[in-house]
């Protein structure tokens, strides 16, 4: 992969693979082109060079659209959840690419809407309960403290039902205890539901914990690739981090 | 009738009746997936027949006891029913416990078959499984968490069924055969008892035992196959098992759980109950949250909420009570209703309670009148495991704050020389499970149970009671030191979650507080006072300085009573965290376990009374997961101002 813009090198020949049903996680310092990474696999960014392949099937780029219906999900860092709606319906736009009824079936609530109303509404309700968020379920999302809005935002995400989950820092801003929880909800959704996942992460911790391999981003070059415990002791990584003094 | 209804003298028996005479009625509702669902008598009905089947598969026999473990579930009781079928007895444990706490009960049982709600304890029961060698089969219905368990000993609530309705298919006739060998003098169940001393102690009660009380205090209240109550405290809890179990069964009324502990608010609001149950902490809390709402809203509302709560606070338990009061203040109230009392009422969930009953501790007057005051009819009632709940019940119309009322019908009670209340009643518990010496302890051979709680009749013939006998003490001087009452007086203060007194012998009272981290994190925020967490707030001047205050307010309550002017409370300290059941400092049901304390806590009662300044103190704590773990903190003592004794009054 490559991505600039302009002639700023977002990422320089970064190529990285994911296996099916493993957590992988990108690391790297601020602005090492994690998030940009996490954007051209979902669409948002279109690369300068390279391909992404995914099950078999190779695309030069990628539309959000096409990877949706590919059965990739992602989560946003700074939350894109709809704010004025509650729990429910945000869960519930998730399922929107699995909804086949006509607007005007809808609309008129006849047969076919209203069986997959009650089908979305049952499988919106099973991820609710997966993730815990019974108790704010008609609350407005925007009133929820950060830590429930993420898990809202995953929920979501979990709705569409995704082979691929990509997510954008979702331990961001928690305390401890919020991120402990979060962690365990990413377990289990990688045991349950078997999804394959991409975080981003900058907690160490978290990141050699639960994640079996790891990509290290650094100015937009990928530096290491391997497992949590090759990474954390590879030279290039630690200077990265660190810094290096220039003689 | 008559005798149809005396015929029905088993839980099983009741079950059936009502599947065939109201069997589309709803029985039991839960919020599963967002959704009320419904089980109708019929239903219940059947999948408790399969269930029996099941049960009697796995080699549950009559006469034996199983354990039932975890939240308010549908299947839950209908396992409970289940067993009751073929004679077993249930063993509810309370779903906090931690798994030491549970082998007690499966070991002296000798339990063999348990059913859990979830992983959570499901886990437990296996960790204690190596000291319970009787414990075989572990039901569990929720199987989330679970995939990657050795499934030998655990069976699926869903298989359990399937193999039931198979046998039953096969042989149609087994579970009302097993059911008509029931009969009332049978075991219905048995609930563990910890008591604030001691060693766990199983109450045995009959079928007899249970519904006698039910049916007599459900045609008290008039309840019918129109009320619901929402079934949300713990199911080991005797008080759960009367009013959500056995007087559903009498009555044929819906038993509605709600989806989580979380979410208990918003489903009764929901649901709309009819009538309730709830101990004085949660209707504390329950006002704490209204009170700290109100402060938050605009004061057009405010100064509403004050002026309805004065007429409401004037006239609102007399016109609860069916007493004269003018048709101005009437029509004040209506007003209040309207805009004040209904949406608070709507608000808490108990637009539709026709009785709400309290009990297990002594409640604030002033708590005790709001509720009373804005329409809901809420009473006292007292009771105990042993003896089925209900003793004394508050009569519609004659409801006073301070007492727990006149005797239930059919019960005989008596205050001994030394003030202890005996009771002989049909509800009575046979005896402690294989524990003889502690049943002779309490019931006496002509039937009279030692209830342990000392009280008084007051001049309308109801009883009040005061203290725990044994607790009851007194002063160096003799004053009559009742520490239950003092706690309960300073209880009554938002602030003050739980405190305990200690005097007994002593020149005078001292005693350790905590505070309530909502009310006390609410009133520091509006004072702009920043804290970090519990410890910190309880070892702020000001928050001892507002403690004090309270502290002082009761001294001076104190002096207006002559017999106990003298045990007013002289020091005290703030303990730097909550007393926990899980640390052994309080029963399951919330109750104060003064000696332990006393003990543990030892170093600090001596600096009360050695007249330090201040105390350093290392308490172990448990976690919720069993390990255990070390707080340490500096604590405060001061001095509470105390008042002289109001003058005697002169005889007349």
């Amino acid at each position: 992969m490559s991505l600039a813009f302009g002639g700023v090198k977002a990422l320089s020949d970064v190529s990285f693979d994911v296996r099916k049903h493993e957590v992988r996680a990108i690391i790297g310092p601020n602005g090492a082109g994690k998030s940009s990474m996490l954007n051209v696999l979902n669409g948002v960014y279109h690369p300068q060079k390279g391909r992404i392949t995914f099950k078999g099937k190779t695309f030069g780029d990628m539309d959000p659209h096409e990877a949706a219906s590919l059965g990739i999900a992602r989560t946003f860092q700074n939350i894109a959840l709809f704010k004025g709606m509650s729990v429910l319906d945000n869960v519930m736009t998730g399922r929107n690419l699995k909804m086949r009824a006509t607007f005007l079936e809808q609309a008129l609530w006849l047969g076919r809407a209203r069986r997959e109303e009650h089908a979305h509404r049952r499988s919106a309700e099973e991820i609710i309960d997966f993730l815990e968020i019974q108790h704010v379920r008609k609350t407005p999302v925007g009133r929820l403290p950060y830590g429930l809005q993420k898990r809202v935002e995953l929920a979501r995400a979990l709705a569409a039902e995704p082979e691929l989950l990509l997510l954008d820092e979702p331990m961001a801003g928690m305390n401890l205890e919020e991120k402990q929880d979060m962690c365990r909800f990413v377990l289990d959704v990688n045991d349950h539901y078997g999804t394959t996942l991409v975080l981003i992460e900058h907690d160490m911790g978290v990141v050699m914990d639960i994640s079996q391999r790891v990509v290290v981003l650094d100015y937009g070059r990928k530096i290491a690739d391997g497992t949590p415990e090759e990474v954390r002791h590879d030279r290039k990584v630690i200077d990265a981090y660190l810094g290096v003094a220039h003689a | 009738m008559k005798e149809d209804i005396a015929a029905l003298d088993t839980f099983p028996k009741l079950l059936m009746h009502h599947a065939r005479v109201r069997g589309d009625r709803p029985a039991m509702r839960e919020k599963d997936l967002g959704i009320w669902q419904t089980w109708t008598w019929r239903e219940l009905a059947d999948e408790v027949r399969a269930l029996a089947c099941a049960l009697a598969e796995l080699g549950l026999k009559r006469g034996e006891h199983f354990a039932l473990v975890g939240d308010n579930r549908p299947r839950l009781y209908a396992t409970l029913a289940a067993g009751q079928c073929l004679g077993a007895i249930p063993v509810p444990l309370y779903q906090d416990a931690v798994a030491t706490e549970m082998a007690f009960p499966i070991q002296n049982a000798s339990i063999a078959i348990a059913f859990a709600e979830d992983q959570e304890q499901v886990d437990k029961l296996i960790e204690i499984q190596p000291g319970c060698p009787t414990l075989a089969r572990i039901i569990y219905d929720d199987p989330r968490g679970m995939r990657h368990y050795a499934h030998d000993r655990l069976v699926p609530y869903d298989k359990l069924l399937e193999q039931g309705r198979a046998r039953m298919k096969a042989e149609p006739g087994f579970v009302d055969a097993e059911i008509a060998k029931g009969s009332g003098a049978d075991r219905a169940a048995m609930f563990f008892t910890s008591g604030t001393t001691g060693v766990a102690k199983g109450v045995v009660h009959t079928n007899t035992s249970l519904i006698e009380p039910s049916r007599v205090a459900a045609e008290l209240e008039k309840l019918g196959e129109d009320d619901v109550i929402l079934a949300y405290l713990p199911p080991a809890w005797i008080g759960q098992n009367i009013f959500s179990c056995a007087q559903a069964y009498v009555a044929g009324y819906c038993i509605s759980c709600p989806e989580s502990a979380e979410t208990v608010m918003t489903d009764m609001r929901e649901i709309g109950p009819t009538y309730y149950f709830a101990p004085p902490r949660v209707l504390e809390n329950l006002l704490t949250q209204v009170s700290i709402r109100m402060e938050d809203a605009s004061s057009p509302k405010r100064w509403l909420y004050r002026k309805f709560m004065g007429v409401a606070n004037r006239v609102g338990g007399a016109i609860l009570d069916g007493q004269p009061v003018g048709g101005f203040d009437r029509a004040l109230y209506a007003l209040g209703d309207l805009l004040v009392y209904g949406p608070l009422r709507n608000v808490l969930g108990m637009s539709r309670v026709k009785v709400g009953y309290t009990a297990g501790e002594a409640i604030g007057p002033d708590l005790f009148k709001f509720y009373r005051s804005i329409g809901i009819n809420m009473k006292q009632l007292y009771g105990s495991t042993e003896t089925a709940v209900f003793v004394c019940i508050q009569p519609n119309g004659q409801v006073k704050p301070d007492t727990v009322g006149p005797a239930v019908p059919g019960v005989e009670l008596r205050f001994t020389p030394g003030r202890e209340l005996v009771v002989r009643s049909p509800g009575l518990f046979r005896e402690y499970y294989k524990n003889p010496q502690a049943t002779s302890e309490v019931k006496d051979a002509e039937g009279w149970f030692h209830t342990g709680d000392a009280g008084y009749f007051d001049a309308d013939g109801h009883v009040k009671i005061i203290d725990r006998v044994k607790d009851v003490g007194a002063l160096a001087d003799g004053t009559l030191f009742a520490p239950k009452y003092l706690e309960n007086k300073l209880k009554f203060f938002p602030y003050v979650r739980e405190a305990v007194c200690f005097g007994h012998g002593k020149d005078h009272v001292c005693a350790f507080i905590n505070i309530d981290p909502e009310a006390v994190g609410n009133w520091a925020e509006k004072r702009h006072m920043p804290y970090s967490g519990y410890v910190d707030l309880a070892s702020r001047e000001e928050v001892h300085a507002l403690i004090r205050e309270c502290v002082e307010q009761v001294n001076a309550d104190l002096a207006q009573e002559p017999e106990i002017a003298n045990s007013q409370i002289k020091r005290f300290l703030i303990l730097h965290k909550e007393l926990d059941a899980d640390d052994e400092e309080l029963t399951r049901t919330r109750k104060v376990r003064r000696r332990f304390i006393g003990e543990k806590y030892g170093t600090l009662v001596n600096a009360l009374y050695d007249g330090s300044p201040s105390v350093h103190v290392e308490a172990q704590v448990r976690y919720e997961d069993g390990r255990t773990g070390k707080i340490s903190a500096d604590l405060r003592i001061a001095e509470a101002k105390t008042f002289a004794p109001a003058a005697a009054r002169r005889a007349a």
